[in-house]
């Protein structure tokens, strides 16, 4: 899906591979990328998405009479061919009822459960500046990354392949923002360093105060470590209303599988080598005469 | 508001809606249907803190950022302005100095006008015709022909007595009792809008068609004006009514004459007793009404004259009238309703369609099947093969339907060139991208090619009445296809002869374009297509590709981007940005203001008046008082004042006059398809409107916005499909009295029951977009809505009309 490979050819930094050591390198000094939502100016126009669809040339699809009816939500769902979708969700507040709109897609996690997931080398990778993508070269189609990923979001093809958003990398390495970004007529999405888009949700959220909502919050959710999609939602305890986890974390099998109890998979391949090195002094190599006997 | 103000446009620009204070927004969706422009609102919210009002029939894309949303009884509008008419006036919460100088709220009407508000109706009406002596409703005037005046504004006849005893009848109970609206929302707002009536507040009013597309659309945008004028919101930064258009170029459209009642820059469509043009010009050239009056139509002999000479050349001489007697007299508004009626009794034989899906956006679409089945032929201009042009398919006997359809593939946008009007009044430049695709053409050569095709066969083979084909002036180089410079060159203006301003310089050489309208002459040695457009493309160059986006004084105001009718002036009225004495009303709202010393009007917009015009001038130049219209006199056929009637089809009886519950004079038709519903048989109210997703019935034909919304569907209240036992993504009906829709079920938090007096009613909300052709299909919208019209603009009325739900089994 990338024009990007693991090995960097664009020459941008890694930051995470899956499946394989940290690379080294002054990996600080790069600014994380974030786009912000600010769900209070969101018009819930869905340019975004025709704007993501145009760019990467996705074709879904147009639903028919055998398709579910969706209503103002484009499909019900992601799919592999759909990387954003605008949620729209009918909520009773104490303003009376009031449509909670807001764009879902890959979150692209700080700390990413799909890459902490992936068994297979360089198959999802971090980037220096937190995107988080896919190399399709190196992937197996296991599905380890739906599971690992707190937010539900890749979405698989026919050919058994992932598919999300990967923050329109081509455009960000040529100096322009995301496609959807772009295309938003109301500024709701902002594009930038998360250190200006966190100060940026701050202020709205100050604004938000001052307009009489009583908790507005910055969705950059700690579980994952922080994320490259944050949110400005003016309910604050109705997270879950958004279409958004109220507390999502990697899942604990598999922080402990690449956390924790790392050493015990360590302790199996070491134990292993130990056990072999020891067998060599103890028994010494092993007897070609008796494969040649066997040979024989 | 052209009776209102002098002009019927946008008063203000799309960037200037950051300069307001609070936002109201009735009778539009601008967040779905003008997201673009929206941002402007959300910037005001941002960098002032403007409060963001919105009041719908339904909660839209809009109310989900707006900060106050109140659902309101589709066609009831017009009583919730009347409310806050009343309010802004019983707590003297309007601008006195602004009320007294800049309105005809002093002057005294005579006693030949009346209301009564037992029966609703004004003096003059005869039930027989449906029609009022509009006549009667005037101006008492002295020997001199000035009005009377009583500057104190006390006199019980003088306009803001009038009015502020028309409008006592709209209590906050009573807004409360029609539009459902409870009292105590009601009065929040007010409160809002109310505290905009000081110097240095305004508020911008936005709609499109949930406004205009009523039996009274015209009387309702006039409540508005009357509201704004009274807040003295007209002319100055942040202080708008936006009448937001569709189409990128509706603006221009209009301004260039679309619809029949006008000429070319709203110079009036010529009547049967315009005999001459010396008649003509005699009818239309007001006589001023007071003093400080501008009076901006005096110049009408310099605009008709030139505007001949654009239309038929050297061959428009003074000796014949400039061939005056070539343009048709009208009486008999051939307008869109007449058109379908008169194909519907069989009294037109062809039809040319450009640009418009009749079938399609025309209100009873059976009545339009029946009417096109009646053509000897029909020509169809568009991109697409639109369900007008493939309307024999549906046809009970498609095989023996006789008319023969023409399809002329055009161009869009990106695949020819031209200029666009904005709804800020502002030309724009768009380029060619690439050809149109296959045997497309751009419309300048289908109608280049028709225009000489026609002219020769009138050569040829003589006619009826050859001359305005044969003298017309077509001198473009290439004359199958004009160049788009070359119009717009035409409408800018050009000099016949050296033309020379007062002071005897010579502003343009023989052959040059025209540096602006104020050089236009009617001794025919100037020409020009629409003098409104005059100074777009002077001899200095094409300023409609101008991108200059510098702003000096941060007000939004762009000057050299792109221009702007009339003369490039952002806001329209500016004069009334400052008081009587010619200062700002206030430092926050500075546009532009009299300088003592040079004598003349400066500031950051072109003033809208004569710059060397004292400050006495008042600012609606193109009216013959001066003054804004809170009593619009005679201009209106159906009352001075607004008042509230219910839609012809309505659920409940008028509160306000029992007797008179729809307007009395709405055009209504009377064939054996023209039917109307009554509330026992069909107990719910429809309204329709366009979603954000689709462009009218045209991006149904594309791949992106088909994903986006691929089904035609239907919103009703959660409570009425609990009643019916309708589940979401059913296939419902709608039944009117006049047809059926067929959609999906969308039961909706965002539809409320309402309260109407005690009644339960409920609202039903149908989106418009689809047909059967293209991409995404469905039914058309239009089967079930009634012919049936406002009597001044002949606009259908779309929103708000009796219907019935049913479950398909």
């Amino acid at each position: 899906m990338s024009i990007v490979t693991s090995e960097g050819t664009v020459g941008i930094v890694l930051k995470n591979v899956s499946a394989s050591p940290l690379p080294a390198g002054e990996i600080k000094k790069y600014d994380r990328l974030c786009i912000l939502v600010d769900v209070s100016s969101c018009i819930g126009c869905r340019a975004c998405e025709a704007a993501c669809r145009q760019w990467h040339d996705l074709n879904p699809k147009v639903p028919d009479e055998k398709d579910p009816f969706t209503g103002y939500q484009t499909f019900s769902d992601l799919q592999a061919n759909y990387f954003t979708l605008m949620k729209f969700n009918e909520v009773e507040t104490e303003k009376g009822v009031e449509w909670f709109i807001t764009k879902y897609q890959c979150m692209h996690c700080e700390d990413p459960g799909c890459l902490k997931a992936c068994p297979y080398p360089g198959a999802i990778i971090q980037y220096g500046n937190g995107v988080v993508d896919f190399d399709h070269s190196k992937c197996t189609g296991c599905k380890y990354c739906v599971s690992g990923c707190p937010f539900n979001v890749p979405r698989y093809d026919e050919r058994c392949k992932p598919w999300k958003c990967n923050f329109c990398l081509d455009r960000v390495l040529a100096g322009l923002e995301p496609a959807c970004v772009k295309t938003c007529p109301t500024n709701a999405l902002s594009f930038g360093t998360k250190e200006e888009m966190l100060r940026k949700a701050g202020k709205i959220v100050e604004e938000l105060k001052k307009r009489g909502y009583k908790n507005p919050v910055i969705y950059d959710p700690k579980g994952v470590g922080g994320t490259g999609y944050i949110y400005v939602l003016p309910y604050g305890e109705r997270i879950e209303d958004y279409g958004l986890p109220k507390d999502p974390s990697v899942s604990l099998a598999i922080t402990l599988w690449k956390g924790p109890l790392k050493w015990i998979g360590s302790l199996a391949l070491w134990g292993t080598v130990a056990g072999a090195i020891l067998h060599y002094i103890v028994y010494g190599p092993k007897k070609m005469k008796k494969i040649n006997k066997e040979e024989g | 508001m052209a009776a209102r103000f002098g002009r019927g446009a946008m008063t203000n620009s799309w960037e200037d809606i950051k300069n307001a204070d609070v936002i109201l927004v009735m009778g539009g969706n601008p967040a779905e249907n003008h997201p673009c422009g929206f941002y402007w609102a959300l910037k005001a919210r941002r960098d002032r803190g403007a409060k963001i009002i919105c009041v719908d029939v339904r909660y839209t894309r809009t109310a989900a950022v707006s900060d106050i949303f109140v659902q309101i009884r589709p066609g009831t509008d017009l009583a919730f302005i009347g409310g806050l008419i009343n309010y802004v006036i019983q707590n003297k919460k309007y601008n006195v100095e602004y009320v007294r100088h800049f309105t005809n709220a002093t002057y005294i009407v005579k006693d030949t006008y009346s209301f009564d508000p037992e029966t609703g109706l004004f003096s003059g009406y005869d039930p027989n015709s449906r029609k009022y002596d509009t006549n009667l409703w005037d101006y008492e005037k002295d020997n001199n022909g000035n009005v009377k005046k009583d500057m104190s504004m006390e006199h019980p006849r003088c306009v803001f007595q009038l009015l502020k005893q028309f409008y006592s009848r709209y209590t906050p109970e009573v807004v409360e009792k029609i539009t459902g609206v409870p009292k105590e929302r009601f009065l929040e707002i007010a409160k809002i809008v109310a505290e905009t009536g000081s110097p240095d507040k305004s508020m911008t009013h936005l709609y499109a068609l949930g406004w205009t597309q009523h039996s009274f659309g015209v009387q309702l945008i006039g409540s508005m004006a009357i509201l704004q004028l009274l807040l003295g919101n007209i002319g100055v930064p942040g202080g708008q009514i936006g009448a937001l258009r569709g189409h990128s170029n509706v603006q221009g459209a209009t301004d260039l004459a679309a619809t029949w009642s006008n000429l070319p820059g709203y110079l009036k469509q010529p009547k049967a007793d315009d005999e001459t043009l010396q008649k003509y010009i005699e009818n239309n050239t007001p006589k001023p009404l007071d003093d400080g009056a501008m009076n901006f139509w005096s110049n009408t002999s310099k605009f008709i004259v030139s505007l001949l000479k654009a239309f038929y050349g050297d061959n428009a001489t003074k000796e014949n009238d400039f061939c005056y007697d070539y343009l048709p007299k009208i009486d008999k508004a051939p307008s869109w309703d007449a058109i379908i009626d008169n194909m519907y009794k069989g009294k037109i034989e062809g039809l040319a369609a450009l640009g418009v899906n009749l079938l399609c956006n025309s209100p009873n679409a059976k009545k339009t099947l029946k009417a096109l089945s009646n053509l000897k032929w029909l020509v169809v201009i568009d991109p697409f093969e639109t369900e007008t042009a493939s309307f024999w398919e549906k046809l009970d006997k498609p095989r023996e339907n006789q008319t023969e359809v023409l399809i002329l593939p055009s161009a869009v946008m990106g695949e020819k060139e031209g200029s666009k009007t904005s709804s800020s009044r502002r030309i724009t430049w768009t380029y060619k991208v690439v050809d149109p695709p296959g045997e497309a053409k751009n419309e300048y050569w289908i109608l280049g090619k028709l225009f000489v095709k026609l002219r020769e066969l009138y050569q040829k083979e003589g006619g009826k009445f050859p001359d305005p084909i044969l003298k017309a002036y077509w001198p473009y180089k290439n004359p199958y296809e004009p160049h788009p410079e070359e119009l717009l060159a035409e409408i800018n203006g050009i000099a016949l002869e050296d033309i020379t301003d007062d002071k005897g310089n010579v502003v343009a050489k023989k052959g040059e374009r025209l540096p602006g309208f104020i050089h236009l002459k009617d001794d025919g040695s100037t020409l020009c297509g629409c003098w409104i457009y005059s100074g777009v493309f002077p001899q200095s160059g094409n300023r409609a590709k101008s991108v200059d986006l510098s702003d000096p004084s941060g007000l939004g105001i762009y000057p050299n981007f792109a221009f702007t009718w009339p003369a490039n002036r952002r806001i329209l009225y500016n004069r009334a940005s400052a008081n009587p004495e010619g200062k700002p009303w206030s430092p926050q709202k500075r546009l532009i203001w009299w300088n003592e010393k040079e004598n003349k009007w400066v500031g950051h917009d072109v003033p809208d008046i004569k710059p060397d015009l004292p400050p006495s001038y008042a600012p609606f130049i193109m009216l013959p008082e001066g003054r804004g219209r809170l009593f619009s006199c005679k201009y209106l056929v159906d009352g001075p004042f607004p008042e509230f009637y219910e839609p012809v089809e309505s659920s409940v009886p008028n509160l306000l006059h029992p007797k008179t519950r729809y307007s009395p004079v709405v055009k209504i038709y009377k064939s054996e398809v023209d039917v109307l519903g009554s509330p026992d048989k069909f107990p719910y109210v429809a309204t329709n409107y366009r979603i954000t997703e689709h462009y009218h019935f045209f991006t149904k034909f594309l791949v992106g916005p088909s994903i986006l919304a691929p089904k035609m569907f239907i919103e009703l209240p959660e409570e009425l499909a609990k009643e019916k036992g309708i589940q979401k993504g059913e296939k419902i009906r709608v039944v009117s009295a006049r047809g059926a829709v067929e959609g999906y079920a969308l039961p909706t938090k965002r539809i409320k029951p309402l309260n109407i007096n005690g009644e339960k009613v409920y609202v039903v909300g149908i989106p418009i977009h689809w047909g059967f052709k293209g991409i995404a299909k469905g039914s058309i919208a239009n089967l079930i809505t009634p012919f049936v019209f406002d009597p001044n603009s002949f606009t259908p009325e779309f929103k708000g009309f009796l219907c019935n739900v049913e479950k398909i089994k």
